[in-house]
């Protein structure tokens, strides 16, 4: 958390010529890195930041030409944000059947970076050559078919920004306050611009019959990974995927294609789709009876709980991070809502009994990550930092407290509680209950 | 569409007239090629777009392989529990455990105290949790093994599904499954699943709280 007060930097921008701003930014990015990893940071500050008494030296990366065009054919992040990497919570013991998650905290706007999209598979990564990939819709179809990558290209194509976020997101929190920071907590999210042909199209392609009810999604992948999606969903914004932010999908990502069903858990949206077959009733899978399935205190599961209901977490400043100075501070964060908009965010400081509306940066979009933030003078006391989102609907994040009293502790899933970073006043933040 | 990039401002009529028709002919051959779904009403049985090819159920018979909660889909084929035993051993166990009891990969067997009495995170197993039979089939023929997947014939997995059922104690040690006798199964917690209840919590945006 840098602010143009620090006594390093005062200097740099009282006489902040253009040459000295990029260096100025560098430098800032450079301390921004402390934030997440401080023992690999500290080298990078001594070296790239001038001590305050020293005048400034005109550096090496002034005094000779650059890299050429095409240094990398396709661009590269400096090596000085090398630490911001997807990470996991722990080695799993079937590496491909496993997650990692997006570090939310080193991250901007909304969009999510797709190098940095989170992962989960079931069965590894598959590499898929698209020229022999197909999708087969099949069923209760008047006209069953079976697309190549170049057909589905074919059809009129959308492009839209949304969430997604994995069931399992913040599922280590129910009970204590586990994860070290919002990377390990929140990171089972990402946000990207997805462009791909509407499901609805495909469906009318196909000759949906007028009785079909649910659609068995399958992907190519080892798992076979397959779940049941409402027709209505495939009616009312679901997407077949070929492309993200710009270029086609990444393989963690599900190259060739993939299913988006924007606002719904993510394992739904299929990776590597190459089926969708059309019924009547849900296929009662593996993943949809024994996996994501929420379990309740008298033994039942709740059974296809689609939707992602509305959340918001402060990414800085968050654990990790460190208030160096007291003064001006920014309060920035996420939020979002798998029914619609979001419409309010509000922040508090000492543990939720006051709150204080945040600004939302534009743009404000259906079902996508969006940007809060809110300016704060730190006077150097402790403080517990909170975010409470309200969507469109007037759904109200709820507390850790509510969750329990309506779920009990056992269903893992789906849990989008008030999140808490305890402030010390050495400037250092923790995750806790409060 | 050649139209010009920059009209004088002054230009007449006609000059309006032809730039009209240069619109309107390409826009109605657009309209008309649009494949709508007012075309789709005045032809049934036209697909839209017509892209693609036919899935005959003889083309896709290898990617269709799921089964529903009814046994749809079943292969023809049987296993027993003996025979399962056998290629559980083989290879399953390494992962799931020799009885099933899972490490590294899931336990597939266990949780014999009732999921609403279980004290901490509930064991969930085939037994005390799965609520249709015919989900072990469908995932064991699409995901497993783990290491090659897709690769056991119908007899083995039927006969991989007898053993696990075996194991759980839904089926009897000289059980043989085919079809109709894994469809016609009623698994112990089949009722233990119900509707999504949410909204289930009602906070509300106090400013001054507490």
């Amino acid at each position: 958390m840098l602010t143009p007060q620090d006594p390093q930097l005062a200097a740099g921008v009282a006489a902040a010529s253009a040459p000295r701003r990029a260096f100025f930014r560098r430098a800032t990015a450079a301390l921004g890195a402390v934030a997440t990893t401080p023992l690999l940071a500290q080298a990078q500050v001594q070296s790239a930041v001038p001590a305050e008494a020293t005048p400034l030296a005109v550096p090496d990366w002034s005094r000779q030409p650059g890299e050429p065009v095409l240094w990398h054919p396709y661009g590269q992040p400096s090596e000085h944000e090398r630490h911001v990497v997807r990470r996991s919570r722990g080695n799993a013991p079937f590496p491909g059947a496993a997650s990692s998650m997006t570090p939310l905290a080193d991250l901007f706007g909304i969009i999510t970076p797709s190098g940095l999209v989170f992962e989960r598979h079931h069965a590894g990564i598959p590499q898929i050559n698209p020229e022999q990939h197909r999708l087969v819709i099949h069923g209760l179809a008047k006209r069953p078919r079976v697309f190549t990558m170049d057909d589905l290209v074919r059809f009129p194509s959308v492009s839209r920004i949304h969430f997604l976020e994995c069931s399992g997101n913040t599922g280590t929190e129910w009970r204590t306050p586990t994860s070290a920071n919002v990377q390990l907590s929140h990171g089972l999210l990402s946000c990207c611009e997805w462009t791909g042909v509407p499901l609805s199209v495909l469906l009318d392609e196909v000759g949906i019959a007028p009785e079909a009810r649910w659609i068995l999604a399958e992907g190519a992948d080892g798992a076979a990974m397959s779940r049941s999606i409402p027709v209505h969903k495939a009616f009312e914004d679901a997407l077949v995927v070929y492309a993200q932010n710009g270029e086609r999908l990444r393989p963690e990502s599900g190259y060739p294609l993939r299913l988006f069903l924007p606002g719904f858990e993510g394992n739904m949206s299929i990776k590597w789709l190459r089926r969708l077959k059309i019924g009547t009733e849900p296929f009662q899978t593996r993943e949809e009876t024994s996996k994501y399935t929420d379990s309740l205190p008298d033994g039942t599961a709740r059974q296809f709980t689609f939707l992602m209901e509305a959340k918001s977490v402060i990414t800085r400043p968050s654990p990790g991070q460190v208030l160096r100075q007291r003064g001006f501070h920014e309060i920035s964060g996420l939020a979002w809502s798998g029914l619609g908009r979001v419409k309010r965010v509000e922040v508090s400081v000492d543990g939720g009994r006051q709150w204080r509306e945040a600004q939302l940066q534009e743009p404000v979009l259906n079902r996508a990550l969006t940007r809060f933030s809110l300016g704060w003078h730190w006077d150097g006391s402790p403080a517990v930092l909170q975010s409470r989102v309200i969507d469109e609907t007037g759904y109200v994040q709820p507390t850790r407290e509510q969750l329990i009293a309506a779920r009990g502790l056992n269903s893992l899933y789906h849990y989008n509680a008030i999140q808490s970073w305890q402030l010390s006043a050495d400037g250092s933040l923790k995750n806790v209950h409060a | 569409m050649s139209m010009p990039e920059a009209q004088s401002p002054r230009r007449n009529l006609s000059s309006a007239y032809r730039c009209l028709r240069a619109w309107a002919l390409p826009l109605g051959l657009a309209l008309g090629g649009l494949p709508l779904a007012a075309q789709a009403q005045t032809s049934p049985g036209a697909a839209p777009y017509g892209f693609g090819r036919a899935a005959t159920p003889a083309a896709i018979a290898a990617w269709d392989i799921d089964i529903d909660a009814q046994g749809r889909g079943l292969p023809r084929g049987q296993g027993s529990v003996a025979e399962g035993a056998r290629l559980y051993a083989e290879k399953c166990a390494a992962c799931h455990g020799e009885r099933g009891q899972g490490k590294p990969a899931d336990a597939l067997v266990g949780g014999n105290v009732p999921l609403g009495e279980q004290k901490s995170t509930p064991l969930k197993t085939v037994g005390n949790f799965w609520p249709y039979a015919t989900t072990l089939f469908d995932f064991i023929r699409r995901a497993m093994p783990y290491n090659a997947p897709q690769s056991l014939q119908p007899d083995e997995v039927y006969a991989l599904t007898a053993w696990v059922l075996h194991a759980n104690g839904v089926l009897p040690a000289d059980a043989v499954l085919d079809a109709p006798r894994l469809s016609a199964l009623k698994m112990p917690n089949q009722a233990g699943f119900v509707s999504d209840a949410r909204p289930d919590v009602s906070n509300w945006a106090c400013r001054t709280c507490r």
